[in-house]
C-alpha cells in the first residue's frame, strides 16, 4: 500500500462515516436501541431514588457489586449485545432491504474499504450510545451518595479506574459484538437467528473447553471487569470465569476474534452481489 | 492502448440464479457511440448492465471494461456511471447531497465535489430543485437525479437502465440529446430500453436479448440485413404503382409487391435488396417515374418483431 493508496482509503471511510453515521443514529428502526441503553440509566436512577426516600444508608460497596451484576448480567449480556445485533445486521442488510446499497458498489471504493467504513461507522455509534448509557448509569447509581463520598472514592478509593475499566469494556463490546454481527449480516438474512445463536454460544462459554472459550467475545470481557458478580443463585455459574485471562492478554484476545470476524466479513463483501429480489 | 481496452467485451459470459438463466453463452463487443439493449422482460438486459458494473459477479466467462474487470471496483468507477432501474435512495436525502456525497467517495475535495456537483445538476436540468429531499421528487426529477449521479465525474462509459423511464416528452427530449453530445465526445452510452422507436432514432447499434439469449447484435441495418426468413420490404412511392408492379416482377428475388393503400406507392418484399436496387435504378434509367424509394423494415421495431416476435417471446 503506498502512501497515495493511504490516503484515499482514508478518505474514502471518512466520507463513508459521515453518511453512515447520521444514518445510524437518526435511524427509526433503531429506536429501540435507545429504549434497550437508557433502561440501566433509569434502573439505577431508581434505585438511588429509592434509597433517598426511604432515607437508607449508602452501602458504595454494595453498590459497587449491584453494577457489577446489572453490568455483567443485562448490560453486556443483553444491552450491547442486541444493540449491536440492531447496529451491525443493518450496516448492509439494511440498505439491501431498502434497496440503496447499490450506489456504494457504484463507486470507486474498494469493498474491504466500504467495509471498515461501514463497521467504524457503527462503532462510533454503538460507543457513543451505550458508552453514553454506562457513564448515565454509574451517574445514577451514585446520585445518592454525598459527593463527598463519591469523590473521595472517584480519586482515592480507586473508583476512576473502576468508571473506565467500565467505559472501556463497554466499548470493546461494541468493538467484539460489532465485528462478529458485521460476519453474521453476511450469513444470514433474518438478524434473530444468529443473536440467538451467539446469545446461547456466549451463555454456554462457562462449560466450553478452554480452547473453544476463546472464541467468544463474553469470555474476554468478563476477564476485564473489575468486579465478579456476586450471584449466589442458580445463574451462578455466569459469573464464574474459571479460565479468567489477565488484561494483557484479554484485550488484544477480543481484537482477535474481531479481525477474525472482520476478516471473514471482508472475504464475503468481495463477492457481495445486489440481488434485490432476493431479499 | 489496445483496441481491446477501448471496448467493452463479454467472453463466453453466462450467470445463473440458482438454476434460473440470467444470460447464457454471452460473446459480445461493444465499441463506443449509443448501444442499445433490446429486448423483452426478463430477457437478461439488467443482467447484462449488472454484470459490467460488478453488481453480479458472472457464474462463468469473462468481462472487460475499457480492459478493467468489473471486480475492481476502485479502478472501474474512476471511468464508469451507471444510472440504475432501482428507484430508491438512501433516507433523507437531498437531490445535492446525493450527487455530492458519493462524489466525496472518489476522493474529491468539498469544493471539487460542489463544482462537480453543480455541473451534473446543470446537465439534468434540477439545479431548482436540488435543495429539495428526494423523497419528495417526482418519477422523473428521481430519474434525473440519479442521471446526474451517473455523469457527476465525467464517465467515459456510461450505463443507462431504462434511462427514459418517467421522463415527460421535453425532458425526454433534451435527455436524448444529452446522449448525443456525450456520445460525440467519445463516451460509451450502453443504454437498456423498450422504447423502439426511440432506441431507432438514438442507437449507433443495437443488441437484440431474448430470455437470456444474444439473438442479434450490431448496425440495425447489418442486423436486418441477416434475417433472411423474412424478406426485405421496401416502399417505392409513385404515381402508377400497378404498372411498375409488372415491370418489378421481372426480377427473380421479388417475392411479392402490394399497391400501397393510398395508391400512390408500392410495397415490395425482396430476398436480395442489394439486386432490387440495381434493378430499380435501370428502371428509372428506362424512364419510369419514381418519387421516393426507402426502406420499410429496416428499423429495430421490424427487427424486434422477427427475431423476438411480437409477445416477446423467443424466436
Amino acid at each position: 500500500m503506498n502512501s497515495d493508496s493511504g490516503n484515499l482509503w482514508r478518505e474514502q471511510v471518512m466520507a463513508i462515516m459521515r453518511l453512515e453515521i447520521k444514518k445510524n443514529f437518526l435511524a427509526r428502526r433503531g429506536l429501540w436501541i435507545y429504549l434497550l441503553a437508557l433502561a440501566p440509566v433509569l434502573l439505577f436512577a431508581g434505585h438511588s431514588f429509592e434509597r433517598l426516600r426511604h432515607g437508607r444508608v449508602c452501602d458504595l460497596g454494595q453498590d459497587n457489586l449491584i453494577f457489577a451484576t446489572v453490568f455483567q448480567f443485562f448490560f453486556l449480556r443483553l444491552a450491547v449485545f442486541f444493540g449491536c445485533v440492531g447496529v451491525f445486521m443493518n450496516l448492509f442488510r439494511g440498505e439491501m432491504l431498502e434497496k440503496s446499497l447499490h450506489y456504494y458498489l457504484l463507486t470507486p471504493v474498494r469493498r474491504e474499504v466500504l467495509l471498515a467504513g461501514k463497521y467504524l461507522s457503527g462503532v462510533v455509534t454503538t460507543v457513543v450510545i451505550f458508552g453514553t448509557s454506562a457513564a448515565l448509569s454509574l451517574a445514577g447509581l451514585y446520585w445518592h451518595i454525598h459527593p463527598q463520598v463519591v469523590r473521595q472514592y472517584l480519586l482515592e478509593g480507586g473508583g476512576l479506574e473502576h468508571v473506565a475499566a467500565y467505559l472501556g469494556i463497554t466499548a470493546l463490546a461494541c468493538i467484539g459484538y460489532g465485528g462478529v454481527f458485521l460476519l453474521m449480516s453476511f450469513l444470514f438474512n433474518n438478524p434473530m437467528i444468529p443473536a440467538a445463536i451467539v446469545l446461547v454460544w456466549e451463555g454456554l462459554n462457562p462449560f466450553l473447553p478452554a480452547a473453544l472459550k476463546k472464541i467468544s467475545v463474553i469470555f474476554y470481557l468478563q476477564s476485564l471487569c473489575p468486579l465478579e458478580a456476586p450471584l449466589r443463585s442458580k445463574w451462578a455459574f455466569l459469573a464464574i470465569n474459571a479460565n479468567a485471562t489477565p488484561p494483557y492478554l484479554a484485550v488484544p484476545g477480543l481484537l482477535l476474534v474481531t479481525l477474525a470476524g472482520l476478516y471473514l466479513a471482508a472475504r464475503k463483501v468481495r463477492k457481495l452481489e445486489i440481488n434485490y429480489g432476493a431479499e | 492502448m489496445s483496441n481491446k481496452d477501448r471496448q467493452i467485451t463479454f467472453e463466453n459470459v453466462s450467470k445463473f440464479y440458482g438454476e434460473v438463466l440470467g444470460v447464457n453463452r454471452v460473446n459480445l463487443t461493444i465499441p463506443p457511440g449509443i448501444t442499445s439493449l433490446v429486448g423483452p422482460n426478463g430477457s437478461g438486459k439488467t443482467t447484462l448492465m449488472n454484470l459490467m458494473t460488478g453488481l453480479l459477479c458472472p457464474t462463468q466467462g469473462t468481462i472487460r471494461v475499457l480492459g478493467v474487470p468489473p471486480d475492481q471496483p476502485e479502478a472501474l468507477f474512476r471511468f464508469l456511471g451507471y444510472c440504475t432501474q432501482y428507484d430508491s435512495f438512501p433516507r433523507g436525502i437531498t437531490g445535492y447531497q446525493f450527487v455530492h456525497s458519493y462524489l466525496r467517495l472518489h476522493g474529491k475535495t468539498d469544493s471539487e465535489a460542489r463544482d462537480l456537483t453543480q455541473h451534473a445538476l446543470e446537465r439534468v436540468r434540477l439545479t431548482d430543485a436540488a435543495d429539495r429531499k428526494v423523497a419528495g421528487y417526482s418519477k422523473g426529477m428521481r430519474q434525473r437525479i440519479k442521471l446526474a449521479q451517473a455523469i457527476s465525474h465525467w464517465p467515459l462509459v456510461l450505463v443507462l437502465d431504462e434511462p427514459l423511464n418517467g421522463l415527460d416528452p421535453l425532458v425526454r427530449a433534451e435527455t436524448i440529446a444529452l446522449f448525443r453530445s456525450l456520445a460525440e465526445e467519445g463516451v460509451h452510452v450502453i443504454i437498456s430500453s423498450h422504447i423502439l422507436h426511440e432506441v431507432d432514432a438514438i442507437s449507433d447499434q443495437v443488441i437484440l436479448l431474448s430470455s437470456g439469449y444474444v439473438v442479434a447484435e450490431g448496425q440495425i441495418h447489418g442486423v436486418r440485413t441477416e434475417v433472411e426468413e423474412h424478406p426485405m420490404q421496401i416502399l417505392i412511392r409513385c404515381e402508377r404503382p400497378g404498372r411498375l408492379a409488372s415491370r418489378i416482377f421481372e426480377q427473380s428475388s421479388v417475392v411479392e409487391a402490394r399497391v400501397h393503400a393510398d395508391g400512390k406507392g408500392l410495397l415490395v418484399r425482396t430476398r436480395d435488396p442489394d439486386e432490387f436496387y440495381l434493378a430499380l435504378n435501370r428502371l428509372v434509367l428506362d424512364g419510369v417515374d419514381l418519387e421516393s424509394v426507402a426502406p420499410a423494415d429496416d428499423d429495430v421495431h421490424s427487427v424486434y418483431q422477427y427475431l423476438i416476435g411480437p409477445d416477446g417471446g423467443s424466436i
